[in-house]
């Protein structure tokens, strides 16, 4: 009697192993199925046929390491890899460098995420603005609700008065407009 | 001794076996990043809530099951609907007709579920039409549609068909301004001193739900978007957002973004009520459509309507005005108190939250900033409660749960963000997969939220599902938020693409839902309430089949006398009177689809011969065992031929000839 009871506790043990081994290959796909599609946002999405948007062409100019270092670094990846429109006025390298010494990498530290998102969303609008559409001394409102300041002289575009748009770049999700300094936003 | 221990032993390390495996178990589903568990509905289980979905382009509701996500039934509204005949019948052509004729399709944003004391009571839901204007019914004991009203006055019936608390009324408000109908031929570029928007409140029936234009609000050429009413303290009014206050007729894109703020229009429905009842408003000669289902004879009618009711609010005072809100409000939501009005700006990174109370006092107070067309605009300082700073980008919508907080949806950064009402702090933040648009918390528009879960309704599918090339299904999320963070369970692909959608507790519905139509009540014309009222009759060159299907034939099923120029009407009544055996019909080369007649129904279907020969007929529908058995015969003659009109099934068929 005692023996079967052993016995049974063996059998159930043994069965209890194999639900348990069994069970296991499948969590362990879900758990990596999960991990390959719900960590990303769009930015995630494998595409090398489309057009690219105006991250894609960030990352592929060798002239916005910077840039691209400061959006990774505000987390604004994946909003800039949606659907937009967006219109980004793009700083290049050299007018990154054009700050105030060591101002860039204060930018970059995890505690002044806030500003640098401040400072990156004063170059962005949502609404495409092509070269056709500027008008001197039109006001634009940002995405950090700052207003920006267009200007156009002839065929020179300009923004903030300071800013000179060197190249646009039209993208599957809005436009990117190449300036050669960087817009700072007004204190509130 | 020692073998009961033994025995013990293995029965301890069974037990601590199985615990392990348990939490390893449970470990592993929340690390898959879903508590897939919950919304899981086990087989031949139901799920918990109905899920009224809107269709967008498919101009249909569709209905899913909460949690499981599964697709239970397609409701085509203002869209015809090959599957089961809807609108390619001749009972319900009616149901799509308008002033500008048949229109077969629109374009379906939002839905409301009828409400009593501002609760869901389950009784109907309602339907806008974007493109055509027009609002719809659906009964919810039969899941079809059976009124459609056009709107009068209107281009692009967004604003569409949020309603009161006590389902008094729906509103229709106009998304794209127009001349009114009195005066329709200006010149686009007099957009400022032609084009109205107008808010239109639709009464609606407490009794069978039938929907009458009660009056139309005169608005300034501004595009209305969404809207809410008040509950509670608020239930006499109406609030919508708008857009494109700049009064742009070109390039809105640009064009329409250009001012800081926007407005909230606040209506006093009570007192419009009151004017439109003393009379006060200008009655316009307009001409629209008004349709209805008959629940007995199963057939849809058109009455023309003539006139309608027009509010000024430049004469009339004191019933219409205008809140600032920052940056081309998209959503206009009321919290379930009715306290706090939230517009959320869809080019904002703020979300301002207005409050009920101060609105009062500062239209008592007169504590206005200025006029807008004659509209006294309030003072954005003196209505607000607060604002909800930087919560994402591109905000949209707000539902809410019963505990205070709100939930609103980001298109921009994809996402939706959870925040309290009151205290306007974030609690939590979860990512959209990709570009939320709307959002839905069952209950979340009333005055009592269910809660348990938020549902996203995405605009960009991209690689979430297999692809299927360039045209992907939308992609909806169901997130558990019954903690205090919210969990994502569920992925499930839609069809069309929804935008606004509600949920209603199982309950509420299943009960009253009809399983079969009682042919002792079908009170159709041609209506056959068994084989022995079948018949064929000639009128002119028409000529009507009073049909009968039950498994497993037609009655009748060879029919000869049928001539090349005939229009034949075929109508079937489905003589079952048990759930879920539908018949369906089809003639080979009709320009038509099929019908698919519902028991005790009676559908007409038409068919115009187009040659000469012998035309198979059958049911659609896989019906009985012998379904593929159920077939007839139709002969079609050349015009003028001397073929007598003979009709039978079986002994009753038309007698073989001798071959000569």
């Amino acid at each position: 009697m005692k023996n079967l009871l052993a016995m049974a506790a063996f059998i159930l043990l043994a069965v209890s192993f194999q639900f348990c081994t069994q069970n296991a290959p499948a969590d362990t796909a879900a758990a990596d199925n999960a991990a390959a599609t719900t960590g990303a946002g769009q930015s995630g999405v494998q595409d090398d046929e489309s057009q690219k948007n105006v991250v894609q062409i960030a990352i592929g100019s060798k002239d916005h390491t910077t840039l691209v270092a400061a959006v990774k670094a505000a987390g604004l990846v994946d909003v800039l890899s949606n659907a937009g429109p967006f219109t980004v006025y793009a700083p290049t390298n050299a007018a990154f460098e054009k700050l105030p010494k060591g101002t860039v990498e204060e930018l970059l530290k995890p505690e002044n995420k806030a500003k640098l998102s401040n400072i990156l969303e004063y170059h962005v609008s949502v609404a495409v603005y092509k070269p056709e559409s500027f008008r001197d001394g039109q006001k634009v409102n940002q995405v950090n609700l700052k207003d920006i300041t267009l200007g156009k002289q002839g065929d020179k575009l300009s923004v903030n008065g300071n800013a000179n748009i060197i190249a646009s770049i039209p993208a599957s999700n809005g436009i990117i407009h190449v300036i050669d300094a960087v817009l700072l936003p007004p204190e509130q | 001794m020692k073998k009961s221990l033994l025995a013990l032993a293995a029965l301890l390390f069974v037990i601590v076996a199985l615990w392990q495996c348990k939490t390893r178990g449970a470990a592993t589903s929340a690390a898959a990043g879903g508590d897939a568990q919950k919304a899981y509905v086990p087989p031949g289980k139901y799920d918990e809530f109905y899920n009224f979905v809107s269709g967008g382009f498919n101009g249909q509701v569709s209905v899913y099951g909460l949690p499981s996500g599964r697709l239970l039934k397609i409701i085509p509204v203002f869209s015809q609907f090959p599957e089961n005949g809807y609108g390619y019948n001749e009972e319900t052509k009616a149901m799509l007709m308008t002033s500008h004729g048949f229109v077969p399709w629109d374009d379906e944003h939002h839905i409301s579920m009828s409400l009593t004391n501002g609760e869901q009571d389950g009784r109907w839901c309602f339907a806008n039409a974007n493109n055509t204007p027009r609002v719809g019914r659906i009964d919810l004991k039969t899941f079809r549609t059976t009124e459609i009203l056009e709107i009068p006055n209107a281009g692009g019936n967004h604003s569409s068909p949020f309603i009161t608390e006590n389902s008094e009324y729906i509103v229709a408000g106009t998304r794209f301004s127009i001349p009114m109908d009195d005066q329709p031929d200006v010149p686009i570029n007099t957009y400022k001193q032609n084009f109205r928007g107008t808010a239109s409140f639709i009464s609606i029936d407490p009794n069978d739900g039938h929907m009458k234009l009660a009056f139309q609000v005169l608005l300034p050429g501004i595009n209305l978007d969404l809207s809410r009413s008040g509950k509670g303290p608020s239930h006499d009014w109406f609030f919508f957002s708008c857009y494109n206050s700049e009064q742009a007729n070109t390039l809105l894109e640009v064009n329409a973004s250009q001012k800081d703020k926007d407005f909230i229009v606040a209506i006093n429905w009570k007192k419009a009520e009151e004017y439109a009842k003393a009379g006060k408003g200008q009655v316009k000669k307009v001409r629209y459509a008004h349709n209805t289902l008959d629940e007995k004879t199963h057939t849809a009618t058109t009455k023309w309507e003539n006139e309608v009711i027009m509010l000024d609010p430049k004469e009339l005072k004191d019933f219409v005005y205008f809140m600032p809100c920052p940056k081309s409000p998209h959503g206009c939501d009321v919290n379930p108190t009715g306290e706090y009005i939230v517009g959320s700006g869809k080019l904002a990174a703020i979300i301002p939250v207005f409050s009920f109370e101060k609105m009062q006092k500062a239209i008592a107070d007169k504590n206005f900033e200025g006029e807008y067309d004659g509209i006294p605009v309030l003072k954005y300082d003196a209505v607000l409660h607060g604002e909800v700073q930087k919560p994402g980008l591109g905000p949209l919508h707000t539902e809410f749960d019963a505990d205070g907080n709100a939930y609103t949806s980001f298109f921009v950064s994809s996402e939706i963000v959870k925040w309290n009402v009151k205290s306007l702090q974030v609690l939590d933040r979860v990512p959209t997969y990709y570009s939320i648009g709307h959002l839905c918390v069952p209950g979340g528009d009333t005055k009592k939220p269910w809660g348990k879960y938020v549902i996203a309704y995405n605009k960009i599918t991209k690689d979430r599902y297999l692809p299927t090339g360039p045209e992907l299904a939308q992609s909806a999320q169901i997130y558990d938020i019954s903690g205090d963070k919210m969990k994502l369970i569920l992925d499930f692909p839609t069809v069309g693409e929804p935008h606004y959608a509600n949920a209603i507790p199982a309950e509420l519905l299943m009960k009253n839902s009809v399983k079969f139509f009682k042919l002792e009540e079908n009170n159709h014309p041609y209506v056959a309430k068994g084989e022995g009222e079948t018949k064929v009759t000639r009128n002119g060159n028409q000529v009507h089949v009073n049909m009968t299907a039950i498994r497993s034939h037609l009655t009748p099923d060879n029919i000869e006398g049928v001539k090349l120029g005939d229009e034949v009407y075929f109508h079937v009544t489905n003589l079952e009177q048990d759930w879920d055996i539908p018949h369906g019909f089809a003639v080979k080369g009709a320009n038509t689809a099929e019908i698919l007649i519902m028991p005790g129904e009676t559908q007409t279907y038409y068919w115009k011969p187009d040659r000469v020969g012998v035309f198979p007929f059958y049911c659609t529908d896989f019906c009985s065992a012998l379904h593929q058995e159920m077939q007839g015969y139709m002969r079609v003659s050349p015009a003028g031929a001397n073929v007598p009109l003979k009709y039978g099934t079986g002994e009753a068929a038309p007698a073989p000839t001798e071959s000569k």
